[in-house]
């Protein structure tokens, strides 16, 4: 699995980081997604899908299903 | 129950997607078939009264998802045909144009429509701001807009003043309240918001309720109840919305301010709501809750996905939205009140960088952040834990 964030869509809602906080946080001065992995373990890949899903400004992007 | 299936989910927006992705998701692999009352592929609605009034992005971009994600979902899409009614025993859906769509699992997801002011139909220049439509509709209109009205002053009608200010048109803002978005914020937040449209160059007209448009075929004011008219040649009308449900009259199913759930977010059996529509009842506060918020459409789609795949979950989050306009970022957590005590808590106002604190009896309800999202978040988890109650007034 390869995650992509698109910076500019994002609304800073953190809730990528809320439901997968070994993956994803947010930029201390304005809240925009930081990715901390961009290829997760697979134990991590359940939560990165809910991740992208609950995105509320569609700005997470998966790429492979494995 | 049994897995389904077959799923129809009836809505092709946020809430509907993320209902449809989420039972892909967690393994199912019946049939799925989305219907929409508009032609588009799902797209997001916070870009409608941003990026996209402002031109600074296409129509496309609001699209949720590309198509060839689209395609990975394996679902039918039926756009462009609204749903007309729901035989529940057979959970049968028929659309506009005469298709009868049964399934195992019904979800609806309809959203809201816009409540309007009397006779706004009948002039050209007055505009709702729900769908993309909407949005390219008045963008043409501001592109040559001299004075624009924007009667409401909650969260859509302040995005679109400061959009609009922000095209240059000359721009008053009316409704009720005191601030933009007291109700929502605050007085304390709600006013550094005033301050900040001020400084913008948006006319507050606020304080006072409007009654009425006037115009004779295109309009050229907005009637307060202080028999002042504010001249206008192109009107906003952003004064709340009311839950799609008229499709569902007579189906047998409640319908009060949205479609009524029970705290697993079912109207009936095989029935569920899920988005703003959905009225369901909040198990741990213990009455029933409607939100119109862009995370809950996503949120609540786990919960209703799981549910119809068997699961027993019930539906608790802890409300959020945020809101951008001009430079500001707002993030709002919980449920501030308007006589909520406001503690700043981290950051500086004068520096338009702070999160504050909002409790009632000691107890924290609500944590707003102003261009600081993401220690609003981690004040959120600090104080915000599960069993915050709910004011009244916000039931």
């Amino acid at each position: 699995m390869k995650v992509f964030v698109d910076e500019d869509r994002c609304c800073g809602a953190g809730s990528c980081v809320l439901v997968a906080p070994d993956v994803f946080d947010q930029r201390d001065e304005d809240g925009v997604v930081v990715l901390l992995e961009d290829r997760p373990a697979d134990h991590l890949h359940a939560a990165v899908r809910e991740a992208a899903g609950v995105c509320p400004a569609a700005a997470i992007t998966l790429d492979g299903t494995a | 129950m049994s897995t389904p299936s077959g799923v129809l989910v009836v809505g092709a927006s946020a809430a509907g997607l993320a209902t449809a992705e989420a039972l892909r998701r967690k393994g199912y692999g019946g049939a799925l078939t989305l219907v929409g009352d508009e032609p588009h592929p799902p797209y997001d609605r916070p870009p409608l009264s941003k990026q996209v009034l402002a031109g600074t992005w296409t129509p496309e971009r609001a699209h949720l998802r590309t198509a060839e994600v689209l395609d990975v979902l394996d679902a039918r899409f039926v756009l462009g045909d609204p749903a007309v009614a729901l035989d529940v025993p057979t959970r049968t859906v028929v659309t506009a144009s005469g298709l009868e769509l049964g399934a195992d699992a019904v979800v609806v997801a309809t959203g809201v429509r816009p409540r309007t002011l009397p006779g706004q139909a009948d002039l050209a220049g007055v505009h709702v701001l729900r769908s993309l439509a909407d949005s390219l509709a008045l963008r043409e209109d501001l592109l040559v807009a001299r004075r624009l009205v924007v009667v409401g002053d909650g969260v859509l009608g302040a995005e679109v003043a400061a959009t609009a200010r922000g095209l240059g048109v000359d721009v008053t803002l009316a409704g009720p309240q005191r601030f933009p978005l007291e109700a929502q914020l605050g007085p304390f937040v709600a006013g550094v918001l005033a301050d900040l449209h001020a400084e913008r160059g948006v006319r507050l007209r606020l304080g006072s309720a409007v009654t009425g448009l006037t115009g004779d075929g295109r309009v050229d004011g907005v009637l307060l109840d202080t028999g002042e008219v504010l001249p206008a040649d192109v009107v906003v009308v952003a004064l709340g919305a009311v839950p799609a449900t008229e499709w569902l009259d007579g189906s047998g199913l409640t319908l009060d301010n949205g479609l009524v759930c029970d705290a697993r977010c079912r109207a009936a059996d095989g029935v569920y709501a899920v988005g703003d529509v959905a009225r369901w009842h909040h198990d741990r506060l213990g009455f029933p809750l409607r939100l119109e918020n862009r995370t809950n459409a996503t949120e609540q789609a786990i919960v209703v996905a799981d549910n119809i795949l068997g699961a027993q979950r019930s539906y608790e989050p802890v409300p959020y939205f945020w809101t951008d306009q001009f430079d500001a970022k707002v993030h709002v957590h919980g449920t501030p009140a308007a006589d909520a005590e406001a503690t700043v808590v981290d950051g500086d106002p004068a520096a338009r960088r702070f999160v504050v604190l909002h409790e009632r009896d000691g107890v924290p309800i609500g944590v707003l952040g102003w261009n600081m999202p993401k220690q609003a978040r981690q004040l959120r988890l600090h104080h915000l834990a599960p069993q915050a109650p709910l004011p009244e007034g916000r039931r």
